[in-house]
C-alpha cells in the first residue's frame, strides 16, 4: 500500500472484534474466499453511522409472528413460543424495532430452492416471522422448534437447531444478524460457525433459555432469548493519528 | 461488561437461506419509485475471492433523503425536511448470478462530524453464506468529482482504496460492484 499520510487509522479485524466472530474463520470454509484480506478503514461515526432504518410504523398482523398459522393446517413438530427483549448496550429496551427471523421446519429442511437436505418438507410451514418490539423492547414469536440438518462443511457436520434473528438496532453499528440455539445442544462442540465466536460468555448470550413462565399450558413451550446491542469492537479513535 | 446480563450478542452469519427471512414484501430494492423522475438504478455484482458471483448475498443500503437529511430521530437538522413515505433504506439479494440493483435517488450532503461536508453517500452492508458479520463499505458517485476530492473520509484513503468505493456510470444508471477479496478488493469499514 506504500506511504500513507492519512487520518484515519487502518485495523486489523482481529484487533476490533468485540464480542464478535473473525471474518477469516477458516474451520467454517466458507469464509475462506469471502473474507477481506486488506485491512478495514476505521470509519468516524457521522451521520450516517449514527443513524438506522425505522421500521416503527409498520403494521403486522397476528399471523406475521406465529409461523404456525400461515398456512391450512398446522406444522408438524413441536411447537414454541419465543420472546425476549431487544435492549441497547446501555440497557434501555428498544421499543418499536422490526425483528425478523427465519428457519429450517422440524425435520431440519428450509423452504429453499437451494436446500437439498433429503428431509421433508412440511406444506403447513414456511419458516419466516416479523413483529415489531412492543414499548418494552418486547418481541413474541410462536413457531415450532427447527431440526438439525447436515451442511457439508466438512465429514459428518451438523448444525445445532438455530432460529436465525435480524435486528437494526438505533445505528448503523448495532445492525445484527444471528443465530438464537437450544439449551444443551449436544452438537455445540461441534460446530464451528458457534464457536467462531471466541468468548464463551459471548457464545452463551446465544443460547436461549427455558422458562416454565414463558410455556403456554398445553399449547407451547417457551423459551427466552434476550438480545443486547452494541457487541462491534470499533470505536472511532478521538485523535486520529498517522501509521 | 461488568454486568454479565448486558454481553451483548455477537453476530452469526445470514446463511444461505437468508432470503426466506430477509427478502420479503416489507424492505425491497425500491428505495424510491421507478416514477420518480429523479429515480437512479445502481446496479453491481458481489464476487468472492475467485472472482466468482455470490448467488447467496444481501445487500443493504441505508442513506439520507436528496436534501441530506435522515428519517431518523437523531438527525436534529429539522431545517432540511423529511420526505414523505422516504425511508432510506433498500434490499436486494444477489440471487441472479451475484448481481444485486437498487432504484434510488442521490442523497444530499451529510456533515462528517467536524461539521464539514460529507460527498454524497450510501452506506453498504453486505451479508452472506461465509460471512460471520456484515461488511461495511459506502458508495460515492461519479459526477461528484470535486465533493469526493474534498470529502473527509474519501481523501483519507489511496487512490486504490479510493476507486473501489466509486460507482461508475454504466447505461444510463451506476454500476458497482464489490469485492470480498482478492484483485480489486472493496475497501472495507471497521464501524
Amino acid at each position: 500500500m506504500g506511504l500513507r499520510h492519512s487520518s484515519l487509522a487502518r485495523v486489523r479485524d482481529e484487533d476490533v472484534l468485540g464480542v464478535d466472530p473473525p471474518y477469516d474463520h477458516p474451520d467454517y470454509v466458507g469464509t475462506r474466499l469471502r473474507h477481506p484480506k486488506q485491512p478495514l478503514v476505521l470509519l468516524p461515526h457521522t451521520l450516517s453511522e449514527r443513524t438506522a432504518p425505522v421500521y416503527g410504523d409498520l403494521a403486522f398482523d397476528e399471523l406475521d409472528n406465529d409461523l404456525t398459522r400461515q398456512h391450512a393446517g398446522q406444522p408438524l413438530g413441536e411447537r414454541i413460543s419465543v420472546s425476549g427483549r431487544l435492549l441497547g448496550s446501555d440497557g434501555r429496551p428498544i421499543p418499536g424495532q422490526l425483528v425478523e427471523i427465519w428457519q429450517a421446519n422440524a425435520a431440519g429442511r428450509y423452504r429453499h430452492a437451494v436446500d437439498t437436505h433429503p428431509a421433508p418438507l412440511d406444506p403447513n410451514f414456511t419458516g419466516a416471522g416479523r413483529c415489531l418490539t412492543d414499548e418494552n423492547g418486547e418481541y413474541r414469536f410462536v413457531t415450532v422448534k427447527p431440526g438439525a440438518y447436515p451442511w457439508k462443511n466438512h465429514e459428518n457436520a451438523w448444525r445445532p437447531a438455530h432460529i436465525h434473528f435480524s435486528v437494526f438496532g438505533r445505528a448503523i453499528p448495532d445492525r445484527l444478524v444471528t443465530q438464537m440455539y437450544f439449551p444443551d445442544d449436544p452438537l455445540f462442540p461441534f460446530d464451528p460457525i458457534f464457536n467462531s465466536i471466541r468468548d464463551e460468555k459471548a457464545r452463551d448470550r446465544l443460547i436461549s433459555s427455558f422458562e416454565l413462565d414463558l410455556t403456554q399450558p398445553e399449547w407451547s413451550l417457551g423459551f427466552r432469548f434476550d438480545i443486547v446491542l452494541g457487541g462491534r469492537g470499533a470505536t472511532p479513535l478521538e485523535e486520529p493519528h498517522d501509521d | 461488561m461488568t454486568d454479565s446480563a448486558l454481553v451483548p450478542a455477537p453476530s452469526q452469519t445470514s446463511g444461505p437461506f437468508l432470503s426466506i427471512g430477509l427478502l420479503r414484501d416489507h424492505v425491497g430494492p425500491s428505495v424510491v419509485s421507478e416514477d420518480d423522475p429523479r429515480a437512479i438504478r445502481i446496479r453491481g455484482r458481489l464476487l468472492d475471492g475467485n472472482g466468482d458471483p455470490v448467488p447467496d448475498g444481501l445487500i443493504e443500503i441505508w442513506q439520507a433523503n436528496a436534501a441530506g437529511r435522515y428519517a431518523h430521530e437523531d438527525d436534529l437538522r429539522t431545517d432540511i425536511p423529511l420526505e414523505d413515505g422516504f425511508r432510506g433504506f433498500g434490499r436486494s439479494g444477489t440471487v441472479d448470478d451475484g448481481w444485486f440493483e437498487f432504484v434510488t435517488v442521490k442523497p444530499g450532503r451529510v456533515p462528517a462530524p467536524d461539521g464539514e461536508p460529507q460527498a454524497p453517500h450510501l452506506v453498504v452492508l453486505v451479508f452472506a453464506r461465509g460471512l460471520l458479520k456484515q461488511l461495511v463499505t459506502r458508495l460515492y458517485f461519479p459526477d461528484e468529482s470535486d465533493a469526493n476530492a474534498a470529502d473527509p473520509i474519501l481523501s483519507e484513503l489511496d487512490e486504490t482504496e479510493r476507486a473501489t468505493l466509486i460507482a461508475r456510470a454504466e447505461d444510463g444508471g451506476l454500476r458497482f460492484d464489490i469485492r470480498l477479496q482478492g484483485d480489486g478488493e472493496t475497501t472495507f469499514f471497521a464501524v
